[in-house]
């Protein structure tokens, strides 16, 4: 069964410069998961755990340091950067951040009309503009708006440019990194609602992002929960929110509920550089979980499926195969 | 509403509406316009001596509306020549400055990594340097002409361009609006010019307007100690200095040239300051 | 620290090294001789001339004695100046050029940063406003304007002060020298003391220190000021270089026999070795000073010496 998107074994690594050692940071380490058209696909875990990273290098954005990414069942992370450009109608991306994905010298109609400008080279503007506005109609955001620059709107409002500047070229697949983490509450509801339709009415396949479980569980129906640069757990929503097998999936759902200062104020875990001579033994998560055993510190648990189909990477987990119950503190 | 280049014309608003910077400008444009046709208009050539008016006043003799000099040249005559060459050579120093510093650090900025560290080191090198100093070294070495002096200055003032088109274009690599339009499929020609570039304009343009009294300041300094412009062309700096040392006697001869070079300082100052007022769009 | 100052020292080296190369350089480029320009020089005294001045060897040869020299103090001799050496020219000079510019740094300090001080504590009234303008004013006007200017007003229509002239131990000769280097500095320092005091006034640990009561007095004087007169520290380096620039101009306006009047009847004799020297000693003194108010800086700041420390 090969998927629309499939990625194995893919691992980026950062160097480090600045200080006399050359150093690394792993910030994806050997993911493997297929994403099947029209599904969307979740994609969770803490701040700094290489979300975007993953993301980004899906799309090119940053170099593979190991594994393989296959399009459609085409390997596409050795193909030269003229060969990419025709895929990137296919493959889009919603950044995190809105005010600083628009550039703010253009209008916001033009920063949408933009890539029609490399897939269809002989638009007129007039018509890659009147393109760009149905689809901002389409998205929501008021027609006198797409005439403005990015500093003379809201951030929910050039959300809405951000993910019709994805949709315009009328791709397959949508990575969508934390699009409303940097947005107010009162409109994170309404972009997530206008995902949802976007995705329903569209068909489209989508690895969304983000650190809020809640908001993940909202929308996908198959979750991948990650903790430093590794996939711990992969599990349809409907198994994962009242069974989740991995120690740090059923952190993270303790953890939805309460929005608490000190639920906030707990340690977040951030990849440390290392030295890339002396790699480090063990469960990345054994410091922080509370069923660990020793030999949780000496070997690394590889991503395994269940008969059920469910895959989570945990020595123990055939300890609990019914999942884990929350934590009663 | 904006067309195309809207912001332009916003940031052209928000300048407008600053009325020292308008004022400023107008002054400018007076006196450039004064400095090219004025001698042409007037009765007297620059080095042109009328023997019947030696050093006389400001507005007491005919056809002399700032006074003559010792020689019995037309000091407005002179006055809007020494404008010309201070101004002439101003622009052409920043022009030199503008094109070595946009290139040398939008390259460093762009390719980042050791490329990037050594041309820096290079340019703190110079930076460390006393650059007066080097540029009286120049003028000693290749003569006085206004060519060397040209070249001298524009040798180091582009130091500073450099660093500031560097910085941004280190920033605006890094931004995801470049990412962006990298996803949407744009070729990297497409993004310098289109993204990059314009980006970068606001800064270069604001730096370029405060780095022309800059340079008039160093040129005068010079021309002012004998070793810039020399007699007979005219020039701001030499002006004033042939004005000090017949101050007692006839203090409208450093009054006369001063006051030009004070005004035109200050108003290209309060021009730079307006424009990056202007061109920043995030305070508005 | 010392290790910091060991490595700032260390960092001086090369800059001045260049100074000197380039300084050296530069003027062997020049097209022609230094006694081209000497017409009807009988060639044997042409050819004993270059060889009392060296200019028959290599250049490699000439850089290097040159160097030894320099290692001994000894700038060689004069083009034009016969009966002078370069380093007699700078021994005289020197002493006049520090005791303007001394005077003139020292005045700064005394009236810039209270000024700075005095505006900020009245923001926005008249007082800030005058103190404002006439930093602006200061700053932007040239020292070759304001030197005649001055001259003009308080030697020629006041007759209050002399116009030029150097004599030892005439205090009033030094006035407008000094007053006129200082201007541009006072006007510098009073708006680097203004901006950076209101900025540390607004800061949320002075805010803390007046909600604990403490007197308004005590939290300037204890709390507020060393923390924003840190940032006016690290502007005595230019300072530094804005005074030695300028008093090649006041040198020559009030005829002092300084280190800078020398400097430009070098340059207008061209006269290679004296400009080589008076050169290399302010670019050398700059780099001394600028060095100085870094590592002043840096002995200041509490978190640069704790983490030099460590
Ligand atoms: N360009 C980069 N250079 C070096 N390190 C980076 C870079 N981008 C991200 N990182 C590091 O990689 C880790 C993962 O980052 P990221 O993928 O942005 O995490 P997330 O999106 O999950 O918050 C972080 O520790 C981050 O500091
Ligand atoms: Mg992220």
């Amino acid at each position: 069964m090969s998927g629309l998107l499939e990625l194995r074994g893919v691992t980026v690594k950062y160097t480090l410069t600045g200080g006399s050692r050359r150093r690394e940071l792993t910030a994806v380490d050997d993911v493997s998961f297929t994403l099947q058209s029209g599904e969307m696909l979740g994609l969770v875990g803490e701040s700094g755990c290489g979300k975007s990273t993953l993301g980004r290098a899906i799309l090119r954005l940053v170099p593979l340091s190991a594994g393989e990414v296959h399009w459609q069942g085409r390997r596409i992370d050795r193909l030269r950067r003229k060969e990419f450009r025709g895929l990137r109608r296919e493959l889009q991306l919603v950044f995190q951040d809105p005010n600083a994905c628009l550039d703010p010298r253009m209008t916001i109609v033009e920063s949408v009309a933009e890539p029609l400008r490399s897939s269809e080279p002989g638009l007129p503007r007039a018509q890659r503009i009147a393109r760009a506005t149905a689809l901002l109609d389409e998205v929501g955001l008021d027609s006198e708006l797409s005439d403005r620059y990015p500093h003379q709107a809201s951030g929910g409002q050039l959300q809405r440019a951000g993910i019709a500047r994805a949709l315009i070229l009328d791709p397959r697949l949508v990575v969508c990194d934390e699009p409303v983490s940097a947005l107010d509450v009162s409109v994170q509801g309404q972009i997530v609602n206008l995902l949802a339709r976007i995705r329903r009415e569209r068909g489209l396949a989508s690895l969304f992002i983000s650190h809020n479980l809640a908001v993940v569980a909202g929308l996908c129906e198959r979750v991948m929960v990650m903790y430093l640069g590794r996939i711990v757990e992969i599990a349809p929503r409907a198994a994962l929110l009242p069974a989740p097998l991995h120690p740090y999936s059923r952190m993270l759902l303790d953890s939805v509920p309460r929005i608490s200062p000190a639920a906030r104020r707990r340690p977040v875990a951030v990849p440390v550089a290392t030295d890339p001579d002396a790699p480090v033994a063990g469960c990345a998560f054994a410091a922080r979980c509370p069923h660990v055993i020793a030999h949780c510190r000496s070997e690394l648990p590889p991503l395994q499926a269940r008969p059920d189909g469910r895959l989570v990477a945990c020595h123990r987990a055939a300890e609990w195969p019914g999942g884990l119950p929350p934590a009663t503190a | 509403m904006n067309g195309r280049g809207g912001l332009w014309r916003d940031a052209l608003l928000r300048l407008a509406a600053n009325r020292v910077a308008c004022a400023s400008l107008a002054i400018l444009m007076l006196m450039i316009v004064a400095a090219i046709v004025g001698p042409l208009l007037l009765d007297y050539r620059q080095d042109e001596i009328d023997w019947a008016h030696m050093a006389v006043p400001p507005l007491t003799a005919e056809g002399h509306w700032l006074g003559t000099d010792r020689l019995g040249r037309d000091l407005l005559v002179r006055t809007l020549h020494g404008l010309r060459v201070s101004m002439g050579i101003a622009m052409l120093a920043t022009l030199v400055s503008l094109a070595i510093g946009v290139s040398w650090g939008a390259v460093a900025g762009y390719l980042r990594g050791r490329t990037d560290a050594l041309m820096m080191r290079v340019v703190d090198v110079l930076y460390a340097l006393p650059q007066v100093f080097f540029v009286i070294i120049l003028t000693v070495v290749f003569g006085r002409s206004p060519a060397t002096l040209l070249v001298a200055i524009g040798a180091f003032g582009w130091l500073t361009m450099a660093r500031i088109v560097r910085g941004q274009a280190l920033a605006l690599r890094e931004r995801e609006f470049v990412e962006a339009a990298i996803v949407g499929g744009a070729g990297t020609a497409r993004i310098v010019t289109r993204h990059i570039i314009p980006n970068l304009l606001g800064p270069v343009i604001v730096y370029a307007t405060l780095t022309v009294p800059q340079v008039i300041l160093v040129e005068s300094f010079l021309s002012f100690l004998g070793i810039g412009i020399q007699e007979p062309l005219a020039s701001l700096g030499n002006l004033i200095a042939d004005g000090a040392v017949e101050m007692e006697t006839a203090s409208w001869m450093l009054l006369v040239p001063a006051s030009c070079l004070v005004l035109v300082v200050f108003c290209f100052n309060f021009l730079g300051d307006g424009l990056r007022d202007a061109l920043d769009p995030r305070d508005h | 620290m010392l290790a910091y100052v060991a490595r700032r020292l260390l960092g001086a080296i090369p800059t001045l090294a260049v100074i000197v190369t380039l300084s050296f350089v530069l003027t062997r480029l020049a097209p022609g001789g230094p006694f081209d320009e000497e017409q009807a020089l009988a060639p044997e005294i042409r050819a004993n001339l270059e060889a009392a001045y060296d200019l028959d060897q290599p250049v490699a040869i000439q850089f290097g004695r040159y160097l030894a020299g320099l290692l001994h103090g000894d700038f060689g001799p004069s083009y034009k100046f016969r009966d002078f050496t370069v380093t007699e020219l700078i021994a005289s000079g020197l002493p006049v050029s520090l005791t303007i510019g001394a005077a003139a740094i020292i005045l700064a300090i005394a009236l810039g940063i209270p000024a700075g001080i005095w505006a900020a504590l009245r923001q926005h009234r008249l007082a800030d406003r005058m103190v404002m303008s006439l930093a602006v004013a200061g700053i932007s006007v040239p020292v070759f304007v304001v030197a005649p200017f001055l001259a003009l007003v308080f030697g020629i229509w006041l007759r209050w002060l002399p116009v030029a002239g150097w004599t030892a131990g005439r205090p009033g000769d030094l006035v407008l020298p000094v007053v006129t280097l200082a201007l541009p500095v006072i006007a510098y320092l009073a708006r680097l003391t203004r901006g950076s005091l209101l900025e540390v006034l607004r800061a949320p640990w002075i805010r803390a220190a007046r909600a604990r009561g403490l007197a308004p007095r005590r939290i300037l004087l204890a709390h507020a000021l060393p923390a924003a007169l840190l940032p006016v520290v690290s502007f005595l380096g230019p300072a530094v270089a804005a005074v030695l620039t300028g008093s090649l101009v006041v040198e020559t306006i009030f005829g002092l026999p300084g280190m800078g009047r020398h400097l430009v009847q070098g340059a207008l004799n061209r006269d290679y070795t004296l400009v080589m020297g008076m050169v290399i000693v302010y670019a050398a003194l700059m780099i001394a000073l600028n060095l100085a108010a870094d590592l002043a800086y840096a002995w200041l700041d509490p978190r640069i010496r704790r983490e030099r420390r460590l």
